[in-house]
Order: C-alpha cells, then structure tokens, then sequence
C-alpha cells in the first residue's frame, strides 16, 4: 500500500507566530463587572430570551432557549443578576440581543447539573444532553454539535477524525488543551465513538506541535485511535482538506464530510463534550490564546463566555503601542472587531492585537495575472478567473467555475501581490447565487 | 474565361432564387408598429419597464400588454408619441427624478472603522452594516453609479453620491442597488429637499454627521405646510413643496438644500432652472 497523503493541494505557509503563547500554561482570567451572553452564539436560530430584569441566575443556567432544530441554548457563565436583556456589541459587528449579568462574585453553580451514568450512555441520551449544554463546533463554525451527530440512515459514518491541526497562525488554544488535558480530549473521542457506533479514528495534529503529538501518542498507547501527523500547511484543519489528507477520500462538490462517510470534530469541542456528559456542566468557557505584536504580554486565557474584550486585554498588561486591528478568532478567517465592548462567544479562539504599523493599508491594485491565488487553493477553483466575473455581476458563470466549492480560507486574498480583496469578491457572489437560488 | 464567368453566374443566381424563396417562405411576421415604437424609445435598454430592453418593451407595447407610461426614461414626449402611434390616449404622470438624502461625505460623517475592501457599497454593507457610523447615510462606494445607465450620478471626491436633475430619468435603476435606501424619487419640479436619512435621536445624529437632521422642528415652524416630522426626521410634504424655502436658512445643522441654488459641495453638476408651473399645487 503506498503512502497516505498527509496533505491536499494548494495552501500557503504563513509565518505561524505561535512561540509567543505556544510555552504559556492556561490562565484563568479573573470575573469581569460585566458579563454579556449573546443570544446569537452559533449557526442557526438565535436563543430566545427566558430571564428576565432583576433575576438572579446561577452559574450554568439557561438563559436563552433554543429555537428550531439547528439551534442550541445559551447559559449563564457566572452566578448574578441579570440587569438587561437589551441590543449589545456583538463579533459581528451589528448590536444583537444578550443577557446582561452583573455577577455576584460567589459563581455559584446551579444544583440540577447532573451527568450521565456509564450506562445511561445512548445516542439519544448523549445527543440531548449535547443540545442542553449548548456543546457546538468549536473548530471557529460554531455549528450545533448534536445536529452533526445525527446523520441520517442512508448516509452512514465509519471515520471519526479528531481536529487538532490548529493551522491558523498565532493560535495555541488547541496545542495548550492537547498538553494540559489528553484525557479529557480522549474522553470525548470515545463518546463520540459511543454515539457513531465504533468509527475509525484518527487524530491530525499538526507537524510543528511535536510535543503535543507525543503527549496524545502516549494517552493513546494502549487504544486504536491513529495518531496522524500532518504537514504543517495552511489550511490544513479545513474540514475537507483534514478528511482528504488523512483518509484520502474527497467530499464532493456540495457535498458535506457525511457524503464521504466522515464526521469531523475539533479537539476543543471533544473536550466540552466530556466536559458536558460527565459532570453536566453547559459550555461557559472556553480557552482564548491573546496574543499579536499589539498585546503587552499574551497569554492563553480561560475565559467565561461573555466577558468583554476589553477585560482580556487588561488581564495581559494592556496594549503595547497603538492598536491598529483587533481580530476576533485567527488570524486568516477571524473577524475584525470594532469595539472591545464586545463579548468573547462560544467558538472564538484567539483574539489577536495588531499595531497600526503591523496593518498594510495598500489599496487594491490591477490583477498582474501572476496565477499566485490558483497554486494556493486548496477547493482548486481558479480565484482570479471568478473574481474577473463577479465584478462585472455574471455570477451565472462564476457559478459554473465553481464559486460555491470556496471555503473562505483566504489563502488567494493573502498570497495575492495586488492586494485584491479576492473572498470578500468571492463571498458576494456566493451571496448573490444563494439569493438567486431562494427566489427562483 | 467563358466558363468561369458562366459557372459563377449560374451559382449566382441559383442561390439568388433559393434566398428569394426562403425569404418569401421563412418571412416572420413583424407588427410595423413595432419598429416605429423602437424607433420612439430612447434606446437606453436600462430596463426601468420592467423587460430586459427596449425591444422587449416595444414588442409588448404593439401587442398591447403594457402601458406607454411604464417607460419613465423617455419622459413625456415618448409617452405622447408612443401614445399617437398606438392610437390611445397618453397617460398624464408627474414626472420624478432620484436624490440621494444624505450630504455626509468623509469629511462630514464619521466612519465606525477603516474600509479598505471592495468598492461596493453592498460588500461594504455587509461587514458589520457598513464603516459609516450613521446607519442611513451614503457609502459613498459607487453601486448607484455603476448601476446608472444614463451616467446621471457622480461620486464626489469627498466619497458621496450626487445625481444630476438634469440627467435623472427616474428609471429607479439606483434605487434597486442601494443597501442604505438613501436614494429617493421625488417630483422634478420639487428643488428642496431634507438632505439627511437618520432617523436616530439628534443627539446621536450630532456624534457621528455635521449636516444631519437633528429633528429640531425648526423647519416645520418656519413652513408648517411644508415640512413633517416623523421617527426624528424632517422631510418635505411635496404637495407643498412651493412653500419649502423660508426654512432653508433657519435649519441649524443645514440639512435642507435647494437644489437651485447648487449642488451638495463637492459636486461638478451645475444647478439650473428649472419650470416652475406646477408648483405649490
């Protein structure tokens, strides 16, 4: 049998950044005055609020139901009273309802918090539970976790792989976890395992993380999980490059990882998932690496959901020169944020610093026709070409160079000398083709 | 020679009796109203009648399924002509243009942050409503312009968008592509207009624009006729629009322009009369 391709086509390489934060035990950030839970945390319906002014809520109770199937609800990270349910600063950018608690400084948990027993372990069970903890894709898509392990019966599952790339430069959330807590991130493999019936599993990490792949190697000695390393290329943790590098199979086009019979999952979203069967307790922190030239002193955070940006940069010394950008997630698909009045959301992992003298604000030059932007991607659809359509709004024929098949990985928009804007070119035509789609 | 100059002819003119019969066979039956009403169009294809072009237009028109008003673009003599080769009697209609309420260009209304992508005022919209910090003012980034079939709008050098009385035909093609809805049709003969698109307290509207409406209701003292005040907006009751110019100097944020007197600064259009008929109907 020849060799197992341990990459995919195309990607970059950027500097990774990650040695400022990489040797940085967890910390945990101390209780902010404020915390604000949005009620928008994931893909899919936003909660609907069930507190109200004045109440006071414990540590881990629900204070926004879910609404629809894709949809999860959203909990109380600290013990308080609620002071506003109102419009706040959201990553987004837009003002969206949240809960607005002042804690009381006890964080005292709720009493009802109750895990599962080994044998109350059936899919059912552990999917309910999953979707009361409000457990989603912490990989950056905050997709319902529940909902990504209930596929339906003609689409059956048989590979399990275990997300621990991390190829966004700068972020060492998922390196920090994997070398503090294995156990915890193998716990959730199994139960996993549990509810998809005995996959095969694999764990990619990452080839510039040799010491997290030698602690998950040892905790996986005496089980059949494969440890898999992975050149260190970005995007590798791409859910479609990641199924394709490790099993060799490709999803096709429009197709989800379910199609090739594989369900991708994060190390981090593993770990909340042990987190959320065994004792119960909901998602309300979450494990934020702080770090970019602009920050004093960064450092891996443990933070609850909910505390304002604002509170982060203060517990790493503040801002080291002038600020210039300040992204929320990694730093090739995070958002731009606009305000540090804005709360830390389930599935944020990073919140990166940039001085003013860091930021390129060249402005968008000719296209060169250098081709750069086609060897870098990774979905093998031709950037150039299709940006050269959408600009003049023929999105019927970027649609038939395969603009759908883009993932957003921003490798084009990086790699290219003009600085052309190609994603955002890209994400409005995809745009206008599902407007399209809807109408028709 | 002689074959060559035989052989040639007759090819010649086999082929010209075998067009002749398919053009008499194959002959498709064409409406001759429907190349004089072409004729009559004014051939700018901008679709504002709803069918991909003029002759579109123009064949639904022989076949009586639309109106000759729909084609604004032409105005009222096309009406009238389209009207007399059809044989029916021409729709009077007020005629109106686009203007864009908004005059906080870069220099006068603050950003939220720095913009640095595509130059569309949609993609702009898009990340995080757009970098300008008053949620109805102009971007500023040209779709209206690109989407102008008529070459009626410029964007000033301080970054907003002007459309040209003269040149408006109100097609409503700029309408359709703005994000921020900061472009309105109003009568033609109307020259006043409440310049702002904030429907936020004056307070807020202070923060982040110099020349927004602030709701102050000075306007509506200075013309009680002329002007309404709704959701913390002034804007002009056109029916009464004659009446509308006492206000212009009293308004303390300068918000109310008349479009005689010029153009929103920046601009390269220069202002011209216009007929004053109809006015304060």
């Amino acid at each position: 049998m020849s060799r197992k391709p341990k990459t995919f086509h195309g990607g970059l390489h950027p500097p990774d950044s990650k040695a400022a934060s990489a040797d940085k035990a967890v910390e945990i950030c101390p209780l902010p005055d404020e915390i604000i839970i949005p009620l928008s945390q994931h893909i899919g319906a936003p909660a609907e609020p069930c507190v109200a002014v004045g109440d006071s809520v414990c540590r881990g109770q629900v204070v926004g139901e879910a609404r629809g199937f894709v949809s999860v609800p959203v909990h109380a990270s600290t013990s308080g009273e609620v002071v506003a349910v109102e419009a706040r600063p959201h990553p987004s950018g837009r003002d969206l309802p949240a809960v607005v608690i002042r804690p009381d400084g006890r964080d005292q948990w709720c009493d009802d918090l109750r895990g599962l027993g080994e044998d109350e372990l059936a899919a059912e069970s552990v999917r309910n539970k999953l979707c009361a903890c409000g457990i989603v894709g912490l990989g950056g898509a905050t997709f319902p976790t529940h909902v990504k392990l209930s596929p339906p019966p003609e689409k059956p599952i048989d590979t399990l792989i275990i997300n621990g790339a991390e190829c966004e430069p700068y972020l060492t959330t998922d390196y920090r976890l994997m070398l503090e807590d294995p156990e915890q991130i193998l716990d959730g493999v199994r139960l996993f395992a549990g509810v998809l019936g005995r996959p095969r599993i694999f764990i990619g990490i990452e080839e510039n993380k040799p010491a997290a792949i030698k602690v998950i190697d040892a905790a996986c000695a005496s089980s059949d999980i494969e440890v898999v390393p992975l050149r260190v290329k970005y995007p590798q943790g791409a859910e479609k490059q990641l199924i394709y590098a490790i099993t060799g199979r490709e999803v096709p086009s429009g197709g989800l990882p379910m199609d090739a019979g594989v369900l991708v999952q994060n190390v981090r979203t593993a770990a909340a998932v042990s987190v959320a069967v065994r004792t119960g307790q909901p998602l309300i922190e979450q494990v934020l690496t702080v770090t970019g030239p602009g920050v004093a002193e960064p450092k891996n955070l443990r933070v609850r959901i909910g505390t304002p940006l604002r509170h982060l940069i203060d517990a790493c010394g503040g801002f080291n020169g002038e600020p210039g950008k300040i992204i929320l997630g990694g730093p090739m698909m995070g958002t731009a944020q606009l305000s540090l009045d804005v709360p830390v959301t389930r599935g944020a992992g990073g919140l990166l610093i940039f001085r003013q003298e860091d930021v390129d604000p060249r402005p968008e030059g000719p296209c060169i026709r250098c081709g750069r932007c086609v060897s870098v991607c990774p979905a093998r659809i031709l950037p150039t070409t299709i940006v050269a359509y959408a600009r003049n709004d023929q999105v019927e024929t970027a649609e038939t160079l395969g603009v759908l098949d883009c993932i957003e990985c921003g490798c084009c928009t990086y790699i290219c000398p003009s600085m052309i804007p190609l994603v955002q070119f890209i994400r409005q035509a995809k745009g206008a083709i599902m407007a399209q789609k809807r109408n028709a | 020679m002689l074959e060559a100059i035989v052989s040639l002819g007759g090819i010649g003119l086999s082929a010209a009796i075998l067009l002749g019969l398919a053009s008499k066979k194959f002959a498709v039956e064409v409406d001759p109203r429907e190349l004089e009403i072409l004729d009559a169009l004014p051939g700018a294809n901008c679709g504002a009648c709803g069918f991909p072009g003029c002759a579109g237009f123009a064949r639904a028109l022989a076949e009586g399924k639309v109106d000759p008003a729909a084609c604004t673009p032409g105005g009222q003599a096309t009406i009238e002509r389209l009207a007399s080769i059809l044989g029916v009697s021409a729709k009077l209609r007020e005629p109106e243009v686009a203007v864009v309420i908004c005059q906080g260009d870069r220099v006068k209304a603050k950003d939220k942050y720095r913009y640095l992508g595509v130059e569309d005022c949609n993609a702009a919209q898009k990340l995080a409503d757009g970098p300008k910090a008053c949620p109805g003012g102009c971007l500023g980034l040209g779709s209206c312009v690109r989407a102008c079939p008529f070459g009626a709008i410029e964007i000033t050098k301080q970054g907003l968008a002007v459309i040209s009385r003269e040149k408006c035909t109100g097609c409503t093609k700029c309408i359709a592509v703005c994000p921020r809805q900061v472009i309105r049709m109003v009568p033609a003969s109307a020259t006043v207009h409440v310049l702002c698109n904030s429907h936020d307290k004056g307070a807020v509207v202070r923060k982040y624009c110099q020349v927004g409406c602030i709701a102050c209701q000075i306007c509506k003292k200075a013309a009680p006729e002329a002007y309404v005040i709704e959701d913390f907006l002034a804007r002009v009751v056109y029916a009464h629009h004659g009446q509308a110019a006492p206000a212009i100097e009293k308004c303390p944020t300068h918000c109310i322009r008349d479009f005689i007197a010029g153009y929103p600064e920046g601009s390269t259009f220069a202002p011209s009369i216009v007929p004053t008929s109809d006015e304060a109907a």
